[in-house]
C-alpha cells in the first residue's frame, strides 16, 4: 500500500497538513511547493541531505519563519502560525538541534521556566514544580532526576528535558530537529523508546534526520526532501535504506568536475591513532589513523558532528589532541603551534569562515596576508612591505576573481562567495605542500563552487596533498581520489569514487563499516 | 562602505558636542539670578576657559604642558584597546614609571646628560611596562579581568609611592616629596615665558605617537595586535599567539604611561611628589575614545582635554568648579561607549542595514 | 614576637570585631548589588561610582534638609539614577558595559567634586552633618565584651546583613529570582519561554544601584558624618572581587566581605597599636594589603569560581 495522499475532506484525521509551502531566502528557494501530511498519532520522519529544506519547513510549522505562501492545518483546522507562541497554543512543541537549556539550573526549574507555579505573590513553588514534572515524566516514561543540574547530566537526558518542556506546555505535536545528531548510539536507542511511548500516549511526532537506519527503526511514514522539494513519501514498512538513499541523494550528480588521472606521490600528512576531545570534553576523534599523499585529494565524508571539525582543528594546531601522533612531511607536529605548522607548508581553509578564516574589520589585502604577515613576501625585519602587500593582493584578487576588485575595503563587506575566494587565494598563495580544506563551498553559489572545485583539482595536479572535509556527499564524490567515511570519530572504511554505490556510502555514513556491508553482500 | 569611516570621526565629535551642551546646562543650573544673568554666567565661564587655555603665551604653554602626559596616557589606553584590552591602570603605571625613574635620576649626578636622560626615560618606561604586564599576564594566563587588576595595581602603586616619598625616598623636608633630580637628568627647556617653562617633553610625546602610529600601521607587530583585537580566533588560526600579544600590548601600553610619568618628573617637577597623576590615566580613556585609538587623533584629543583642563583652572575664577571637565569627559566616554545612541540619534543605523 | 603578640591581642579585642563589621558593611552592600546585576547578565563595575554618588547624596540630604533620613532617600535615588543610565546604555544600546561603567565612575567623581562647592561652600570635603543614629543595645551592659562589639552599631550594618538573607531569598526562592538566574546564564533560552529578558536585566542593574548607593551612604551618613572627595577609595572594586570570591552567591559574598573587612580591621588595629609603634611612613605599605589580596583573589580564583555565563554580553533579539 503506497503512501496515501489525503483529500481535503480527510484532513481532519491529520495532525499536521502543510500545503503548497513556498519559502524563498535571499539566495535559495528553500521550500518549493512542499506538501506534508502527518497522521494523528504517528511518528513521521522527514529525511534529506543538509540544505534540502527540512528544517526550514519545520521552522515554519513552529512559527520561527513565516511561509511566503501555502496553508497550514492542525487537526483539520486552518491555522496562522506567526510565532512560537501561536505554535505552542496550537499544541505544537519543538526540540531544537541546539538545546535551549540553562546549565546551572535544575531539571525541574528548566522545565517550568516561564510558566512557574507560584504561591503567595511571587514565591516560586518548587515543590509543586517538581511534582508536576515528576507526573509528566512518569506519564510518558521520560525518566529524569528533577533535582539534577542540567550541566551535570548527559546530552541524552538534556534532550529528554527539552521534550518534557514541550509536554509541560501541553504539546500534542512534537517536532524534533536532528534529535540524534548529538547522541551516542545508546542514547539514540533510548530516545526511540521515548518516542514510541509518546506515540502510545497519543502524541504525534515529526522528526528530522538524515540517518536512514533511524528512519527505518522508528518511523511510520517518511517524507523525503531534496533541494527544497519533496522527492518521495512512503510508509516505512514498504521501503529500505537503499531506496531512501536513492530518493535522498538523487541519481544524477549535479556538479561534474573535470578531473584527469593523477598519480599520488609520497606521503605528506600522517596521522597515527589520534584522539581528540570536543568542547564538551567528550571524545570526538576516536583513535583514527590515515595517510595523505602528495598529489591526491583525500575526502572525508560523514554527517556533521562526527569528529571532522576536531580532526581538522587538531592537525592545524588549533586544538590539542589527547593522544596519538600527527606528522607533516615526517616531522612530528602533534604539539606544534599553528605558526610552526604553517611554516612547514600546511595551509588551511577553515570550516567556520567567520570565526577563523576572516577578520571582517581588516581590509582585503590585510586578510590576504594573514599568516604570512611577519615574513616574505609581505614583511621583512618586522616591517610590512606595503608595496608588495598591495601588489600581491591585487594580483590575487584578479587571479581568483574576487569582486569588487578592491583591496582596501573591509573583508566583512564582501559577499560570502567572494570572502571564500579571498580565503582560498590566501591559502593557496602559501604554496602549501599540504592543505586542509573544510566545507569549502558551504553557502556559496554555483559559480563560486565551480571555481573552487576547479582550483582544488589544479592544486592536486601540482602535487599538493589535500584533505577535504565536506558534508556535501556530491562534493566529496566528484573531487576525491580516495574517500574515508567518518562516523562517531572513527573511519568506517575507505572507498574509491565510483567503486561504491551511493547506498553503500549512505549506510557507512550511518554507522555501518565497509567490512560489515561487503560481508553481508557476499552472503547474498 | 566609505560611510563607516565618516561615522567613526562623527561619533566622537557629536559626543563632545553633546557633552559640552550638558555641561552648559549644569552651569546654567548652578548659576544665580534670572535666566539672562545665568546665561551671562555661562558665556563668561566658557570665555574664561578659552582664555585660560589659549589666551596668552603662558596659557598656551600650560596647555601644551598638560597635553604632554595626556598624549602618552591616551596612547597607552588606545594601544591597549587595539588588542582588545582595557588598560584602566595608566594611573598606576605612570606613578611607578615616575617613581623608579626619579630614583635613578636623583642618583645620576655623575652621568652626562646624553646618558642620564635617555637612561632615565628607558628605566621609567620599563617600570611602567612591567607594572602593566602583571595585569597582562594575569589576563592571558588566568583570565582575570584587566579592569579589576589594573585598578588594584593603581592603588598598590599609589601606596608604594606614598610610602617612598614619606619614608626612604623623602628629601628630608618632611613634606611628601623626593629629593630633586640630578641636573644632568633634567630635560632641557624649549621655551620659557615668565614663570612658565616648557620642556622638550612634548616632542618626546609626539615622537611616541609617531612611533605607535608606525607600529600600528607599518609593522607586523601592529598587524598582530590589531588582529588579536578584532578576532582572536582568526588571529590564532593565522599563527598569531593571542596570549603573547596581550602581554606585549599591556607592556607597551604601560611603558607609554611610564614615559608620561617620567617626563613629568624630569621635565616639569624635577622631583616626584607621590601623587602626581591626578587623573591623567583616566583622562587617557576619554582621549583614546575621542581619538578613536588613532595616534594622530589622540594628539588632537589631548589638545582638547589638555585645553579643557588648563582652561578649567581659569574657569574656577568665574565660579565654575574645575570638576566640570571630569563631567564632560564622563559624558563623552558614556556616549562613545553606547555609540549606537549617537547613530540612532543621527539615524545612520537604519541606512547601514543588516548587522 | 611583639608583632605576633599584637596580632593575637587583636583577636581578644572587641573593637576589632566591631571594626570588622563596619569595614565589611560598605563592601557587602556593593557586593550584593554587583551580584544582582551580574546574575541577570550585566556587569556593573560602576559600583565604585554609585557608592561615591550615594555617599555624597546622603550628606547633601542630611545637610540641606537637616535629616539623615532624607539623605538616605536621596542616596537611593542617586543610585537608581546612575544605574539606570548604565542599564539603558547596556541593555537598550548594547554598549560596551565596561566602558559605560567607567564613564559613570568618572561622572560620579566629577559631579560630587563639582557640586561640593556650590552646595557646601568648600572644596575637598563637607562639614560634619547629622548621621543616622547608631542602635544602642544598653541591655548588654556597658562594660561587657558583647557591648563593646555590638552595643552601638549603625543600623546600616544590620541592614547589610539582613540584605544577605533577603538577596538569598529573592534569588533562590522566588519566581523572579529563577528568571534572573536563567537570563544571566542563557537569555536566549529564557526568551524562547516567554521571559522578558530586558525587563529582568533592568531590574538587576537598578537593584545594584540601590544596594551600592546604600553602601556609599553608610560611609558618609552612617559612619563618618561627612563626605570627602573620592572617599570610596576603591571599595567598589574590592566589592567586585568579594563577589567573585564569593562565587556570585549572597552567603559567599558575605564571607568574602567579612574577610576583606577583617583584613582592614587588623590593619587599623596594628597601625594604632602602641606596643608596635609602627612609624607613620610605613602605614601606606599596610594600606596596600587589601588591594594585593584582591589581585590574588581575582587572578587566582577567576578560573575556579564561575560567574553567570551571559554576564557582560548584550542580548539582542533575533529576527
Amino acid at each position: 500500500m503506497p503512501f496515501h495522499i489525503p483529500s481535503e475532506e480527510e484532513y481532519g484525521e491529520y495532525a499536521v497538513v502543510m500545503k503548497g509551502i513556498m519559502k524563498q531566502f535571499p539566495k535559495v528557494l528553500a521550500n518549493d511547493n512542499v506538501d506534508l501530511f502527518v497522521k494523528k498519532g504517528e511518528i513521521h520522519a522527514i529525511v534529506g541531505e543538509n540544505g534540502a529544506g527540512k528544517s526550514t519547513l519545520m521552522n515554519q510549522l513552529y512559527g520561527l519563519y513565516n511561509a511566503d505562501s501555502g496553508r497550514i492545518l492542525i487537526n483539520g483546522a486552518e491555522m496562522e502560525i506567526k510565532n512560537p507562541k501561536d505554535a505552542i497554543n496550537s499544541g505544537i512543541g519543538m526540540v531544537h538541534q541546539h538545546f535551549m537549556l540553562v546549565g546551572p539550573l535544575t531539571v525541574a526549574e528548566n522545565i517550568v521556566l516561564g510558566n512557574e507555579p507560584v504561591k503567595k505573590g511571587d514565591i516560586f513553588d518548587l515543590k509543586k514544580a517538581k511534582a508536576e514534572v515528576k507526573k509528566i515524566s512518569n506519564d510518558y516514561g521520560l525518566e529524569v532526576d528533577v533535582n539534577a543540574l542540567i550541566e551535570d547530566i548527559p546530552v541524552g537526558t538534556q534532550q529528554r528535558v527539552e521534550i518534557l518542556k514541550t509536554l509541560y506546555r501541553g504539546a500534542e505535536i512534537l517536532i524534533l530537529d536532528e534529535p540524534t545528531a548529538v547522541l551516542t548510539p545508546q542514547e539514540t536507542e533510548e530516545l526511540f523508546v521515548v518516542l514510541r511511548n509518546l506515540q502510545k500516549a497519543g502524541k504525534t511526532v515529526i522528526f528530522i534526520t538524515h540517518k536512514l537506519n533511524e528512519v527505518i527503526s522508528v518511523s511510520n511514514n517518511v517524507t523525503v526532501m531534496r533541494m527544497g522539494k519533496v522527492t518521495g513519501r512512503i510508509p516505512t514498512m514498504e521501503t529500505s535504506t537503499k531506496e531512501l538513499a536513492n530518493m535522498m541523494v538523487g541519481r544524477e550528480v549535479l556538479l561534474r568536475v573535470k578531473k584527469d588521472e593523477h598519480d599520488a606521490k609520497e606521503p605528506v600528512l600522517e596521522i597515527d591513532n589520534l584522539c581528540v576531545k570536543d568542547n564538551r570534553h567528550l571524545m570526538a576523534v576516536n583513535g583514527i589513523s590515515m595517510t595523505l599523499r602528495k598529489g591526491e585529494i583525500l575526502g572525508i565524508a560523514g554527517v556533521a558532528g562526527n569528529g571532522q571539525t576536531e580532526l581538522i582543528e587538531s592537525v592545524a594546531g588549533l586544538r590539542k589532541p589527547v593522544s596519538g601522533k600527527i606528522s607533516l612531511k615526517g616531522i612530528d607536529i602533534t604539539n606544534s603551534s599553528p605558526r610552526e605548522i604553517r611554516e612547514l607548508g600546511l595551509s588551511h581553509i577553515a570550516e567556520d569562515r567567520f570565526k577563523y578564516a576572516l577578520i571582517k574589520d581588516f581590509s582585503v589585502s590585510y586578510n590576504i596576508i594573514l599568516g604570512r604577515h611577519y615574513r616574505e613576501p609581505f614583511a621583512a625585519n618586522g616591517l610590512l612591505k606595503k608595496r608588495d602587500v598591495e601588489n600581491i593582493s591585487k594580483k590575487l584578487v584578479e587571479e581568483y576573481d574576487v569582486r569588487p576588485r578592491e583591496i582596501h575595503i573591509d573583508g566583512g563587506n564582501l559577499s560570502g562567495g567572494n570572502q571564500q575566494k579571498m580565503v582560498v587565494a590566501r591559502e593557496i598563495d602559501y604554496n602549501p605542500e599540504c592543505m586542509l580544506v573544510a566545507q569549502p563551498t558551504r553557502g556559496l553559489d554555483i559559480g563560486a563552487i565551480e571555481f573552487i572545485h576547479k582550483t582544488l583539482v589544479e592544486l592536486r595536479d601540482k602535487d599538493v596533498g589535500i584533505l577535504l572535509v565536506s558534508m556535501e556527499l556530491e562534493e566529496i564524490l566528484s573531487l576525491s581520489d580516495r574517500i574515508l567515511i567518518m562516523y562517531e570519530g572513527e573511519f568506517m572504511g575507505e572507498i574509491k569514487p565510483g567503486e561504491s554505490s551511493l547506498e553503500e556510502i549512505g549506510l557507512m555514513m550511518a554507522g555501518s563499516t565497509l567490512k560489515e556491508l561487503r560481508g553481508i553482500s557476499n552472503e547474498k | 562602505m566609505k560611510n563607516s569611516k565618516w561615522i567613526k570621526v562623527l561619533i566622537p565629535i557629536v559626543s563632545v558636542f553633546i557633552a559640552l551642551l550638558v555641561a552648559s546646562i549644569i552651569i546654567l543650573i548652578i548659576g544665580e539670578g534670572d535666566l539672562g544673568q545665568r546665561f551671562n554666567f555661562l558665556v563668561n565661564a566658557y570665555s574664561e576657559m578659552i582664555r585660560g587655555a589659549f589666551g596668552s603665551s603662558s596659557a598656551l604653554m600650560n596647555t601644551v604642558i598638560k597635553m604632554t602626559p595626556l598624549i602618552l596616557t591616551g596612547l597607552a589606553v588606545g594601544f591597549g584597546f587595539r588588542a582588545g584590552v582595557f588598560n584602566i591602570g595608566a594611573e598606576g603605571q605612570m606613578t611607578m614609571g615616575a617613581l623608579i625613574s626619579t630614583i635613578f635620576a636623583v642618583n645620576a649626578t655623575q652621568l652626562p646628560s646624553f646618558i642620564a636622560i635617555p637612561f632615565t626615560i628607558i628605566i621609567g618606561m620599563l617600570a611602567g611596562g612591567i607594572w602593566a604586564a602583571i595585569a597582562g599576564y594575569l589576563k592571558a594566563k588566568t583570565g582575570a579581568h584587566e579592569v579589576i587588576t589594573t585598578i588594584m595595581l593603581n592603588w598598590i602603586a599609589y601606596n608604594i609611592a606614598n610610602w617612598a616619598v614619606t619614608g626612604p625616598f623623602n628629601d628630608g623636608s618632611g613634606t611628601p616629596k623626593s629629593p630633586e633630580i640630578a641636573e644632568s637628568a633634567m630635560l632641557p627647556n624649549l621655551l620659557t615665558s615668565q614663570a612658565t617653562f616648557l620642556s622638550f617633553g612634548i616632542f618626546i610625546a609626539i615622537i611616541a605617537a609617531i612611533v605607535i602610529y608606525f607600529i600600528l600601521y607599518k609593522t607586523s607587530m601592529g598587524y598582530e595586535v590589531k588582529a588579536v583585537g578584532f578576532n582572536p580566533y582568526a588571529a590564532e588560526y593565522g599563527g598569531i599567539s593571542v596570549s603573547k600579544n596581550i602581554i606585549l600590548t599591556m607592556a607597551i601600553s604601560g611603558a607609554l604611561a611610564g614615559l608620561a610619568g617620567t617626563l613629568e618628573s624630569i621635565g616639569l617637577y624635577y622631583r616626584f611628589y607621590g601623587t602626581l597623576s591626578s587623573g591623567k590615566g583616566f583622562d587617557g580613556i576619554s582621549i583614546a575614545l575621542i581619538g578613536q585609538n588613532n595616534p594622530i587623533g589622540i594628539i588632537f584629543a589631548s589638545l582638547l582635554i589638555g585645553g579643557l583642563r588648563t582652561g578649567s583652572n581659569q574657569m574656577q575664577f568665574a565660579g565654575v568648579p574645575k570638576h566640570i571637565v571630569t563631567i564632560i569627559q564622563s559624558i563623552i566616554i558614556f556616549l562613545v561607549a553606547g555609540e549606537r545612541m549617537i547613530t540612532t540619534l543621527l539615524r545612520i543605523d537604519r541606512k547601514k542595514g543588516v548587522k | 614576637m611583639d608583632a605576633l603578640i599584637a596580632i593575637l591581642g587583636t583577636f581578644t579585642n572587641p573593637v576589632f570585631y566591631k571594626l570588622t563589621l563596619s569595614a565589611s558593611t560598605p563592601l557587602l552592600f556593593a557586593a550584593l548589588g554587583g551580584l544582582f546585576s551580574e546574575r541577570t547578565g550585566v556587569t556593573n563595575i560602576a559600583l565604585e561610582g554609585i557608592m561615591l554618588m550615594g555617599a555624597f547624596s546622603g550628606v547633601v540630604g542630611s545637610f540641606v534638609f537637616s535629616s539623615p533620613w532624607i539623605g538616605l532617600i536621596l542616596a537611593i535615588i542617586s543610585g537608581i539614577g546612575l544605574s539606570a543610565l548604565h542599564a539603558y546604555a547596556s541593555i537598550k544600546f548594547s554598549a560596551n558595559q565596561i566602558v559605560s561603567a567607567t564613564a559613570l565612575i568618572l561622572l560620579a567623581q566629577g559631579l560630587t567634586g563639582f557640586l561640593l562647592e556650590p552646595i557646601f561652600g568648600q572644596p575637598g570635603s563637607t562639614p560634619i552633618v547629622e548621621k543616622i543614629p547608631d542602635i544602642h543595645l544598653d541591655f548588654l551592659g556597658k562594660e561587657s565584651f558583647l557591648y563593646k562589639m555590638l552595643g552601638s552599631l549603625s543600623p546600616f550594618i544590620y541592614l547589610a546583613f539582613l540584605l544577605v538573607i533577603v538577596s538569598y531569598f529573592v534569588i533562590y526562592k522566588t519566581r523572579l529570582g529563577l528568571r534572573m538566574r536563567a537570563v544571566g546564564e542563557n537569555p536566549e533560552a529564557a526568551d524562547t519561554l516567554g521571559v522578558n529578558v530586558f525587563k529582568i536585566r533592568y531590574f538587576g542593574v537598578i537593584m545594584s544601584g540601590i544596594f551600592a548607593s546604600l553602601g556609599g551612604a553608610y560611609l558618609s551618613i552612617g559612619e563618618l558624618g561627612q563626605f570627602s572627595e573620592n572617599m570610596t577609595g576603591g571599595k567598589g572594586f574590592i566589592a567586585l572581587a568579594a563577589m567573585i570570591l564569593g562565587n556570585w552567591k549572597p552567603k559567599g559574598a558575605m564571607l568574602a566581605c567579612l574577610l576583606f573587612g577583617m583584613a582592614e580591621a587588623m590593619n587599623e588595629q596594628l597601625q594604632s597599636n602602641p606596643q608596635l609603634a609602627i612609624p607613620s611612613n610605613i602605614k601606606p605599605l599596610f594600606n596596600l594589603l587589601p588591594f594585593v589580596i584582591t589581585i590574588i583573589v581575582v587572578g587566582g580564583f577567576v578560573g575556579k569560581t564561575r560567574g553567570p555565563a551571559a554576564s557582560g554580553i548584550p542580548y539582542e533579539k533575533k529576527g
